[in-house]
């Protein structure tokens, strides 16, 4: 039988840090910036998180910590670490021009490499056995849950049961989406993703407004390397841990046409397809386990070839995406 | 005149771009209550100098008073914010955003977004000057009207009191003409002052009161439109007296050349394109094409030359000697081979046919690479060729080695013709070959179209001046959205008599 009270709590948790990234690169996406850097601003979102609270960690102990600078320390220490990888590379992209898809891709080997080099020298001052580090004082402050969530059952399980930051997450989300449809600076900012000369023509500062999509989405993507340390992972950081959530979450931007409320029940769905494995009946062929561990991606494959016949065009991507923007080109 | 208050002066304006000036020390008055037209060629600057007063370009040197002040205009919010509103010649417009979306783009209204305030306000509007617009309608759903519309509603939404509009008529329908006229007039009635920058003669004769003409960037004359003629404006434009008739000989000896049958295309998101469209192109003959842009005009000449996918339907190519071949279903490379020559001049210039960031020689190339035995190029003969068109043409090129981007649009297309001429083609298939092109240019092409169909050639010329297509061509084939309207001899044919074939199946005389 299978049992969707453990099954669905889990597939949230593993769809939080899907949410967060498929939200920052769709506000980035939407002011006309492709970027492939999100795996790597999210890795290093996760890293800056994982110093601030190992410092944190370092200078006082358990018994004297206080939520607000369990939680404050890391978090402002992700948004810094998320927020430079943005502006990276906005500086990049918009003030220099570069070539978006190069840039990005550079972002994300950096960022990974930037998060593996001091997650291997934080494991060597530990002087640990295996090659992780536990954060698990801090990691208590993020996963606490409502206190009354264990009484109430199946429901409390399935909808209370998770740390603040998966329900930052959906209000993110949702906040996003109502942003870019019903207000100026959402309508604005997708004029800029369509078409930046008639957005520059109606006097919007193209520059601002991408490097504020960028960067606020870099941070937002940030979060969601944080929670996959501090909540999904239990505050464990071992190197090269995350995987491939990035670049699932760059292809839900894809799968959810560039709504952030699509994202939510998306991320889900991707979620719940990467822990499918985990719920096949024991005794089962474990090389049936790899082909169920293959879904994600193969969904997110065909999902390509169904969002490529495109016929509506509210359906397409930003229509300047990936193009640098010059005001006196003749 | 003098009774009437400056909106705008302008002083000494210089604009350069690289070596090239664009706009030399010139002075230039707009006037409340008035339509001014600039007048000038392609190149003259007449856009440059309203995209300065529009924000686009700062000036080099000068200076720009508004209401008597003087003024700094560094962006387009500037301008807005001085009631200057420009509508471009390419609409700045956002594709997927509603009319009323994208009229209040940009704006910084207090409160949050009201898009019902938004339409209701946009509403009052259109009733003020007699437009017609959905404020919920998106823009790619739009007709070319319709988006320009919605630019003239914008810029008023704005409280512009000065409107600029770049050729506003290039793409609209004579009918559609009539309407946009009629608004501007209630505008002028209202105070607003009106540039309109054309280069149709008739049309600033129609619509202003006042004309102002550059050349080369320089300031040439400001006429009052009642007190001058055709004749006068064209020889102060031009800087020379230019013979203003398209000289229309006979056909010689018109003989069926491709003959079209029942030819019915789709476009790849499975839209009807064409729609059993029949017709006989005679060499020795231009056949005019008319149609609201977007009416099958571009599928079927690529249907001819081989580049469109037909769904049914034959296409004829006959030779001299009386024998036939179909052309549906061969490659674009036999069909050019076998003399078919098409020089399609799509709306970004650049899009088909010549690459942009190539020179004069390789461009002319891209024709001929295939030829010779060599491994390696030849390049000698594509600058001999390139050389004559330069000379035969009267391109202005600092040389043939000078990247096609660098050239204005008047001489990227004479280049593409110049090309495709040069070719000896016995089909000659044109599109828009003098869109934004000036009126000398225009009359250069239009005798070179002559020329080619003295020497037998079938030139198919589809065109937007209707105009020139009743002066230019023998016949004329009118589209409708894809279907064939009709077919008019150009000699008797009357413009409003096309222009109701082109909004409705066989227009007023459904009998044709």
């Amino acid at each position: 039988m299978f049992d969707l009270v453990s099954f669905i709590p889990r597939a949230v948790a593993q769809s939080i840090p899907l949410l967060y990234g498929a939200t920052g690169e769709i506000l980035t996406e939407k002011s006309g910036n492709l970027n492939l850097g999100i795996p790597g601003i999210m890795y290093v979102g996760g890293i800056c998180g994982v110093i601030g609270a190992f410092l944190h960690e370092q200078a006082v102990p358990a018994d004297e910590m206080t939520a607000l600078s369990a939680i404050g320390i890391p978090m402002l220490a992700s948004l810094i670490g998320s927020l430079l990888m943005g502006l990276l590379y906005c500086f990049l992209t918009v003030t220099l021009r570069a070539n978006q898809n190069v840039t990005g891709l550079a972002i994300t080997t950096f960022g990974v490499g930037f998060g593996n080099f001091f997650g291997g020298s934080l494991i060597k001052l530990t002087d640990s056995d295996v090659p992780s580090i536990a954060l698990s004082a801090t990691s208590n402050y993020f996963r606490q849950a409502l206190p009354f969530a264990d009484g109430l059952g199946w429901f409390g399980r399935i909808f209370l049961s998770y740390g603040f930051l998966a329900y930052l997450a959906i209000i993110i989300a949702l906040a996003s989406a109502y942003v870019l449809k019903h207000t100026r600076v959402g309508l604005h900012l997708r004029a800029v993703g369509e078409n930046p000369a008639t957005a520059d023509a109606a006097g919007i500062n193209i520059a601002k407004y991408k490097y504020m999509a960028t960067c606020l989405g870099s941070m937002i993507a940030g979060l969601g390397g944080l929670y996959y340390v501090m909540d999904y992972a239990c505050g464990v950081w071992s190197n090269d841990a995350f995987g491939d959530r990035g670049w699932l979450a760059i292809a839900l931007v894809i799968f959810t046409i560039w709504k952030p409320n699509m994202a939510i029940p998306a991320s889900i769905l991707f979620g719940g397809l990467y822990i499918l494995y985990l719920y096949l009946p024991t005794g089962m062929n474990l090389s049936i386990k790899e082909l169920y561990k293959m879904l994600p991606y193969i969904v997110t494959i065909i999902v390509l070839v169904i969002t490529s016949m495109r016929n509506k065009r509210e359906n397409q991507p930003p229509e300047s995406l990936g193009l640098p923007y010059f005001r006196e080109e003749r | 005149m003098n009774n009437k208050t400056a909106a705008v002066q302008m002083r000494n304006i210089t604009k350069t771009f690289g070596s090239v000036v664009a706009n030399d020390k010139v002075n230039l008055d707009i006037y409340k209550g008035e339509v001014l037209a600039l007048l000038g060629e392609n190149g003259s600057g007449k856009t440059t100098m309203m995209n300065m007063l529009s924000g686009i370009y700062f000036p080099d040197e000068g200076e720009i008073f508004i209401n008597g002040q003087p003024t700094v205009i560094s962006s387009p919010k500037d301008a807005f914010d001085h009631g200057i509103g420009m509508i471009h010649q390419h609409f700045k417009l956002v594709d997927v955003l509603t009319a009323a979306e994208n009229i209040v783009l940009g704006l910084k209204e207090e409160g949050r977004l009201n898009i019902e305030a938004v339409a209701a306000k946009v509403k009052k509007i259109c009733d003020a000057y007699g437009f017609e617009v959905d404020p919920y309608q998106k823009i790619y759903n739009m007709s070319v009207s319709q988006k320009q519309t919605v630019e003239i509603v914008k810029v008023l939404y704005r409280g512009a009191d000065i409107l600029i509009l770049d050729e506003p008529t290039a793409v609209l329908t004579p009918q559609e003409t009539d309407k946009l006229f009629a608004v501007l007039r209630n505008m002028r009635n209202d105070g607003k002052a009106v540039v309109i920058i054309t280069h149709k003669l008739h049309e600033v004769e129609d619509i202003s009161d006042r004309v102002v003409i550059l050349n080369h960037g320089k300031f040439v004359g400001d006429l009052i439109t009642a007190q001058t003629s055709a004749q006068e404006m064209t020889n102060m434009m031009v800087g020379r007296a230019v013979e203003l008739n398209i000289n229309r000989p006979e056909p010689v000896d018109p003989r069926p050349r491709v003959e079209v049958q029942g030819l019915t295309v789709r476009s790849s998101d499975g839209i009807l394109k064409l729609d059993d469209v029949t017709f006989t192109a005679n060499s020795g003959e231009i056949l005019g094409i008319a149609g609201i842009s977007g009416c099958g005009q571009k599928e079927l000449l690529e249907a001819i030359a081989g580049l469109q996918r037909t769904e049914s339907g034959t296409i004829r190519y006959i030779r001299d000697d009386g024998t036939a071949e179909n052309l549906v279903g061969k490659d674009p490379l036999e069909i050019a081979s076998m003399g078919v020559a098409l020089s399609f001049v799509p709306e970004d210039r650049l899009g088909m046919g010549l690459v942009g960031n190539m020179d004069l020689t390789d461009n002319m190339m891209l024709r001929s690479f295939r030829e010779g035995p060599s491994f390696l190029i030849n390049r000698k003969k594509p600058r001999l060729l390139a050389e004559k068109v330069v000379k035969d043409l009267e391109v202005n090129t600092p040389g043939v080695s000078t990247p096609i981007r660098r050239l204005s649009g008047g001489n990227v297309q004479k280049v593409l013709l110049g090309r495709e001429i040069a070719s000896s083609p016995t089909v000659l298939l044109t599109a828009y070959a003098v869109r934004g092109l000036d009126i000398n240019s225009s009359y250069t092409i239009y005798d070179l179209l002559t020329r080619q169909k003295q020497a037998g050639v079938a030139v198919i010329y589809v065109g937007e001046d209707l105009d020139v297509l009743l002066e230019l061509c023998d016949r004329i084939l009118v589209l409708c959205g894809g279907k064939v309207s009709g077919l008019v001899d150009g000699k008797t044919a009357e413009k409003h008599q096309i222009g109701m074939m082109m909004t409705k199946l066989g227009g007023e005389a459904a009998n044709e």
